[in-house]
């Protein structure tokens, strides 16, 4: 493990943590707190073995620890954010602005694998590994997370068709 | 269970990539009789789609310095921790114009500017150093898989590449400056296809020349220089191609890299 390993991954546990969080400095502390537990405990980091799982599998624990803990600060979409000045096309914007926040409707365990999946294309196996869980329950909570999200944005798409009618 | 065995982990593994080509070709069968499950495969894909272009942007943000300073051993990690004070929320109105333009598109390399543009003029919203800096971000760090086709294959690497981009491409030789071709891939670029090229030197550090060919539009350029978070990038434009050089070495190294490159395409023409 050295410098110049955790700068290539630094900007993926940024990426993944502000998707999990929503917020960016509640995301930049997760990460924070991720590279000080994995400098803490380096010396069990074998050499040669995937870096980035490693350190994913110390930022779920943290986050699991912090859930326990209850105290994890959360920051929901402000109302502020969808007064954004309009273009032409309202019905798109309100549909990106809701992938954001039907991902924050998803509960936690089925968000991270689908965030695994999707932003860091890791493979079912090391997505397991990484979380301690069997790969059954990869599977399992990705469909049914995928399918939740669908849900939601399919129920969004139609309530913001009838928002923008004039 | 289908009359096929196509099972929902099978579906999940279609939209991943993650089948072998036979198993893939079955699902394929299997997704023509079933056009709601082809429905929902779909979804899933868009869904991918739709959260890289959501995210990627914070690959580029600058690091904050206590996140830089920790990418050092700290001398006491526990005595030493402080806490920094918490930042001003997330500037959300701002990125939420950016993404909804790359989201639309399907751009997974889009970098939220607010712009507030039809989704026909894209073309023009992305720069070409910050499209070559994400894809140096996402791929070159990636130990197993950082290219789709390796330089054991560089003849089938440069036809492909070649065929793709309608156009002859090639990588330039840059062994003499101690960087070896790893290999290449294809990659979306604002209106199509583009190629990155990855190198690497004897110590593991990458450098990627990203090439599109998107630029007939634009007046040539000399070399220009960008700071992209935490990655160089040099970049100019010749004729109908555009180059990008980027890796995280000094601004110098990288100088004489891209000089070495430009040579190279020039002296073919």
């Amino acid at each position: 493990m050295d410098s110049r390993a955790i700068i290539a991954e630094l900007p993926r546990l940024r990426r993944y943590a502000r998707a999990m969080l929503g917020d960016r400095a509640a995301a930049d502390d997760l990460v924070q707190d991720t590279l000080e537990r994995a400098w803490s405990r380096f010396a069990q980091w074998r050499a040669g073995s995937d870096l980035r799982a490693w350190l994913f599998g110390i930022m779920h624990n943290l986050r699991v620890d912090q859930l326990r803990r209850g105290g994890l600060p959360t920051c929901g979409l402000d109302d502020d954010a969808r007064e954004v000045p309009t273009r032409a096309t309202q019905n798109d914007r309100l549909e990106v602005m809701d992938l954001e926040s039907a991902l924050r409707q998803l509960p936690d365990d089925q968000r991270e694998v689908l965030l695994l999946v999707a932003l860091e294309e890791m493979s079912y196996a090391e997505i397991a590994a990484a979380l301690g869980i069997p790969i059954g329950t990869v599977m399992s909570r990705l469909s049914r997370g995928r399918e939740r999200l669908r849900q939601i944005m399919d129920s969004k798409q139609s309530g913001a068709n009838l928002r923008v009618v004039r | 269970m289908s009359p096929l065995n196509i099972t929902e982990d099978d579906l999940h593994a279609y939209v991943d990539g993650a089948l072998t080509p036979s198993r893939r070709a079955e699902v394929e069968a299997y997704l023509v009789l079933y056009p709601e499950d082809a429905e929902r495969v779909r979804a899933y894909r868009a869904q991918n789609e739709a959260l890289k272009a959501l995210f990627n942007p914070v690959l580029v943000e600058p690091l904050p310095d206590h996140l830089h300073a920790l990418t050092v051993q700290p001398v006491n990690p526990t005595v030493n921790r402080k806490k920094w004070p918490k930042l001003k929320s997330w500037p959300l109105q701002q990125l939420a114009a950016g993404i909804l333009v790359a989201a639309l598109g399907g751009v997974a390399g889009w970098l939220g500017h607010g712009q507030y543009q039809g989704v026909e003029r894209m073309a023009q919203v992305v720069p070409l150093s910050r499209q070559a800096a994400v894809a140096h971000v996402v791929y070159s760090p990636d130990a197993r898989r950082p290219v789709e086709v390796t330089a054991d294959q560089e003849e089938a690497l440069v036809k492909w590449l070649s065929k793709r981009l309608g156009t002859p491409v090639s990588p330039p030789k840059l062994g003499a400056l101690g960087y070896e071709l790893v290999g290449g891939r294809l990659l979306p670029g604002n209106a199509g296809p583009v190629a990155q090229f990855m190198y690497q030197d004897a110590t593991g550090q990458r450098m990627t020349l990203y090439v599109t060919t998107e630029n007939a539009a634009r007046p040539e350029t000399g070399f220009r220089f960008a700071r992209e978070g935490e990655v160089n990038v040099f970049y100019w434009v010749d004729g109908k191609f555009g180059y990008a050089l980027s890796a995280s070495s000094a601004k110098g190294e990288l100088a004489k890299v891209a000089t070495a490159v430009y040579d190279q395409l020039d002296a073919k023409k």
